[in-house]
């Protein structure tokens, strides 16, 4: 193993560039250390002024989201000996798709806005109250959306939807399969309210499984299977609207059982 | 040796109000051809317009049966021709890549539950992958025999 | 007065020719984790009419919160009861705990869990349904909620996707507070630094409660995410309010060396053995029970991590430990579990040592130190979550109610912040709906502090210090002076390097002039708050001369319930120094008594029953 690699970084500062440039630091490869070692090492010693988001490090939080070599990655979970062995450089930059603030910092609030769209809550007709104790859910109840409950918000999936990045208003992968995980949950009754918004271009309609998305999620989430599965039910809910009485959401049901 | 930026410090500036410049990278029209993935992406919905073709394709040939022995004989020359034929086998590989890619993704799309676990995918798709076959090498000794 | 386009903020003038733009809220959260939601939950449920804002440094699923896996603890079964879930945390905090705080906090707590689950958490169930509980270090029964082993997480994305549905709670993602503003020995607000433009704005607030969680990041190895810098601890100390029981940190016995990735006490509840580097299961040697194949709670490898934590310290010297590049190490051995049940019940266990440490723990040993996990201490309060500053609050981890006394037990703290999160809430939006209008009196502050932050950090030029340098040496020496084991000595040279090293701060020179989303600024003042907490637990440890629960001393080995039944409060001097003083801890049905473990576990519970009865 090399004992040197060149990280190759995109630099932005709003104050002085108009557009991001590159600007190469030689850092050490030690086993354990991962890409985000490495832009730590810099910002403590060589140049306090790389910028960059990151918290957990632990592939959790999912706050240090970057492109490395082109491709959508936690710099978290990515070891620098990964491509020390190739003997190549490291090239970081920000998440696709995104506005960039600074360095490799992005524009957060439009993801978060689309997530809410979707809205992620439990609805339902009636609360039962907390005397009467919990909401009763198998383990098989549970496993049917837990898959797509796994979400911890990176974006990577938003950096390799080409939708995203052609029309920035398709609300995206994780906000489509955060509703489905509540569309799946037994003790859900709201999703004839969320259909009603995502049923649309810009919603699940935009997408043309591409399938990137599921490749590029650390978490297994599998949202383009969420929004496939997402279509489906809409297209059914919407046969089925032409038979049920007005108002009643049958599909849920269906989901239910 | 790694290179540094030189800073001169300047006198500071005002921030940018509410919104500082945010730099929006474009998106290239032919975004497509920057990544393997994406290309093939790209031929997979291009092969529907080979699945078209070869729908109409039949169509024709239907219409040409229907037209009697000099319209089928008629068909029958240009579909000899070496451009058909060529277009024809190019239909081939992107029908059967439409096929292949197809097969595996619907999986993710029906989910199928039994005894209280989703069905892994490989037994979605491995059924289709054998109807695909017995059906093919049907026609196959239907049309050879 | 110029209103600006986002609706919110206007320009006031301040009286001195400046303008610093403003904008105002009934009830503000520092900090958006568990406690921080919960709390704006609460406060929009109480009164609907007020208006609520979160400010946070990082967006709020980010949060710490996120990164919790074992469990949340509460009441769940027939053959369970609050008396007993008040009793395994009174003695595991070694009787530091203020009892009445307790006994709420175990009625509560099944409550507030309860409510999470109506509100979507994917708790782990039961084959017929119901939520299922596990096994917990410290606890006697079963009564640890569990969804997969990654808790936190889910809670905290069931917490903030619930509070995208109530209007009234708006937030300010990515902002830094610098600063609370007081006047009239009243809180009016904060300053806070938006860190996308780099604009200082005073966010004036009837109430103000922090939930910016712990300060692990001011050790050397600990599981805390780098946002843990304890803001919200220095926050409350410089303006005026006391930090309670600073010198109770809690080590948790596993982590991973070198990025301190916590294993969780799941996989000790599960079965897994800790072994020294001959292979025996070491722990039996320190009177936590005798090895058995399965796990028993409250002994063994189930002990309450302190012990754990000591248990380690003692192997280390008597040489029994492994030697790696990143320090000695003693191994986790899970093989004898089976692939099986490691994927259904450890699952981000396997992940995390696969993905980090290049380690399968179906097949090989998993080796593991003890890290900083928890800060038992904090910003003191009261049992509704006020501090003696009126209109500051705090609860979660910030916060020293205090139920966790000496030693937080596993599974505790995530409760802690759903019960005092919507106590304090519930307590700040009746405050605030008691309180006038506010009027700005403190713009001035505000102006003040922007100019501070102007002056001391981004014009300045000549700077000798890195923030690294300083940040590293804080870290070496609190390590060496107030870790798992203190004495005299060590502390007060501590005490006196962090000192130097705060005058060294002033010196500090940033690469980074930039306005945009300046990162160097906000560790610099990060580095600023750890140094004021650092202080703040060295000072403690040095003045309580005993052992209890997290705080070893080797001078001072017994617990000295005549002097030290009581919280230590740190006050602020004038110069910036610590000043401690006492306040008796509240005892209501369990007068102290010994923590034992094991076999002996069984008698004081029985003897404390009778005699109550």
């Amino acid at each position: 193993m090399a004992d040197n690699i060149v990280l190759e970084i995109a630099r932005y500062s709003p104050e002085s560039d108009h557009e991001p440039h590159f600007e190469c630091y030689e850092v050490p490869v030690r086993r354990e250390w991962v890409v985000l070692d490495a832009l730590n090492h810099i910002k403590d010693t060589v140049d306090g002024s790389l910028t960059y988001r990151w918290s957990c490090r632990m592939g959790i939080c999912g706050s240090c989201g970057m492109m490395v070599n082109g491709e959508p990655k936690l710099t978290c979970a990515t070891f620098l000996s990964t491509y020390a062995r190739n003997g190549s450089k490291v090239r970081v930059e920000p998440l696709r798709y995104f506005p960039i603030i600074r360095d490799l910092v992005t524009e957060l609030g439009g993801f978060v806005s689309k997530l809410k769209k979707a809205k992620p809550w439990l609805i339902r007709d009636l609360e039962q109250p907390l005397s009467q104790g919990e909401y009763l859910q198998t383990p098989e109840q549970l496993d049917r959306y837990k898959q797509f409950s796994m979400c911890i918000n990176c974006t990577l999936c938003y950096a390799a939807c080409p939708v995203v990045g052609l029309d920035p208003i398709f609300i995206g992968p994780a906000a489509i399969a955060l509703a489905q995980r509540y569309n799946m949950d037994s003790r859900d009754q709201g999703s004839a309210e969320r259909t009603a918004v995502l049923a649309h271009p810009d919603g699940v309609w935009g997408c043309t499984f591409v399938g990137e998305c599921t490749r590029v999620c650390p978490k297994h989430v599998d949202p383009a299977g969420a929004i496939q599965q997402y279509k489906i039910a809409a297209v059914l809910d919407w046969l089925k609207s032409f038979v049920t009485p007005r108002g009643r959401d049958v599909s849920n049901q269906a989901a239910n059982d | 040796m790694s290179a540094t930026r030189q800073q001169t410090i300047r006198p500071a500036p005002a921030y940018t109000e509410f919104h500082p410049r945010w730099y929006r990278p474009r998106v290239s029209v032919y975004w497509w051809l920057g990544e393997w993935h994406y290309l093939k992406f790209i031929l997979r919905e291009l092969s529907s317009v080979f699945v078209a073709w070869f729908v109409v394709e039949t169509l024709l040939l239907i219409k040409a049966l229907r037209g009697g022995p000099e319209a089928y004989a008629h068909f029958l020359q240009i579909m000899q021709n070496p451009a058909m034929i060529a277009l024809n086998i190019i239909s081939l590989f992107f029908i059967v890549f439409h096929t292949i890619t197809w097969f595996n993704l619907a999986p993710s799309a029906t989910p199928v539950r039994m005894g209280g676990k989703r069905l892994p995918d490989v037994m979605i798709s491995a059924p289709a992958y054998v109807a695909w076959a017995v059906v093919s090498a049907f026609i196959c000794w239907m049309v050879l025999r | 007065m110029r209103t600006c386009p986002t609706l919110r903020c206007s320009h006031r003038p301040c009286g001195r020719g400046e303008s610093v733009e403003s904008s105002s809220h009934d009830v503000l959260l520092v900090g958006g984790g568990g406690a921080g939601l919960r709390a704006a939950i609460a406060a929009a449920e109480v009164n609907p009419k007020l208006n609520i804002a979160v400010v946070s440094k990082v967006y709020p699923m980010r949060s710490h919160t996120v990164s919790a896996e074992g469990g949340a603890a509460g009441v769940a079964k027939p053959d369970d009861s609050l008396d007993e879930h008040a009793y395994d945390t009174i003695s595991g905090g070694d009787w530091l705990s203020d009892q009445d705080a307790v006994e709420e906090f175990v009625r509560e707590a099944p409550l507030e869990l309860l409510q999470l689950e109506h509100w979507g958490c994917p708790w782990n169930r039961e084959p017929d349904g119901h939520i299922a509980v596990r096994a917990f270090g410290g606890m006697k029964k079963k009564r640890t909620w569990f969804a997969a082993d990654k808790t936190g997480f889910h809670m905290l994305h069931t917490l903030f996707q619930t509070t995208l549905k109530y209007q009234p709670i708006s937030r300010y993602d990515e902002w830094f507070v610098t600063r609370l503003l007081v006047e009239d020995g009243r809180i009016r607000g904060v300053v806070a630094i938006e860190l996308m433009s780099g604009k200082i704005q005073a966010i004036f607030a009837k109430s103000v409660i922090l939930c910016t969680g712990g300060c692990g990041r001011v050790f050397p190895f600990t599981t805390n995410a780098n946002i843990k810098n304890g803001d919200g601890m220095a926050l409350a100390f410089r303006a005026g309010a006391p930090l309670k029981d600073t010198e109770f940190v809690q080590y948790h016995p596993t982590g991973l060396p070198f990025t301190g990735i916590l294993i969780t006490e799941a996989a000790r509840a599960e079965g897994g053995y800790m072994l020294n580097k001959d292979g025996y299961r070491y722990l039996q040697d320190y009177n936590l029970g005798k090895p058995e194949p399965k796990p028993v709670l409250r002994s063994m490898e189930l002990g309450p991590r302190d012990r754990l934590s000591q248990a380690f310290v003692h192997e280390e010297r008597k040489g029994r430990t492994v030697p790696t590049p990143y320090g000695p190490v003693v191994h986790l051995d899970l093989r004898h579990l089976g692939e099986k049940l490691i994927n259904a019940k450890l699952p981000f266990v396997r992940e995390l040592c696969q993905k980090y440490q290049n380690i399968d723990p179906v097949r090989e040993l998993i080796p593991v130190r003890p890290v900083v996990h928890y800060m038992m201490g904090g910003v003191g309060t009261d049992i509704h979550g006020a501090t003696p500053l009126q209109g500051l609050f705090a609860a979660g981890e910030v916060a020293c109610v205090s139920i966790n006394g000496a030693n937080r037990l596993g599974s505790n703290s995530l409760a802690e912040c759903l019960v005092f999160g919507a106590r304090a809430g519930r307590a700040a939006a009746e405050y605030a709906s008691r309180q006038p209008a506010a009027n700005g009196a403190a713009l001035a502050q505000a102006a003040d502090e922007e100019r501070r932050l102007k002056t001391e950090f981004l014009d300045k030029t000549g700077g000798r210090e890195r923030i690294a340098t300083i940040r590293t040496e804080m870290q070496a020496s609190i390590e060496n002076s107030a870790g798992i084991y203190r004495e005299q000595a060590s502390l007060a040279e501590g005490l006196h390097k962090m000192l130097e090293l705060q005058e060294r701060f002033k010196d500090i020179n940033l690469d980074d002039r930039s306005h945009t989303f300046n990162t160097e600024l906000e560790s610099a003042l990060e580095l600023g708050f750890m140094l004021d907490v650092a202080q703040s637990i060295v000072t403690s440890a040095l003045h309580r001369t005993e052992s209890r629960g997290a705080h070893q001393r080797t001078d001072f080995p017994m617990r000295n319930d005549e002097r030290f039944l009581a919280h230590s409060l740190v006050y602020r001097n004038f110069d910036g120094s610590g000043r401690v003083e006492y306040s008796p801890v509240k005892i209501t049905r369990w007068p102290p008594a010994e923590r034992v473990y094991g076999q002996q576990a069984q008698e004081p519970q029985q003897q404390a029953a009778k005699r109550v009865s």
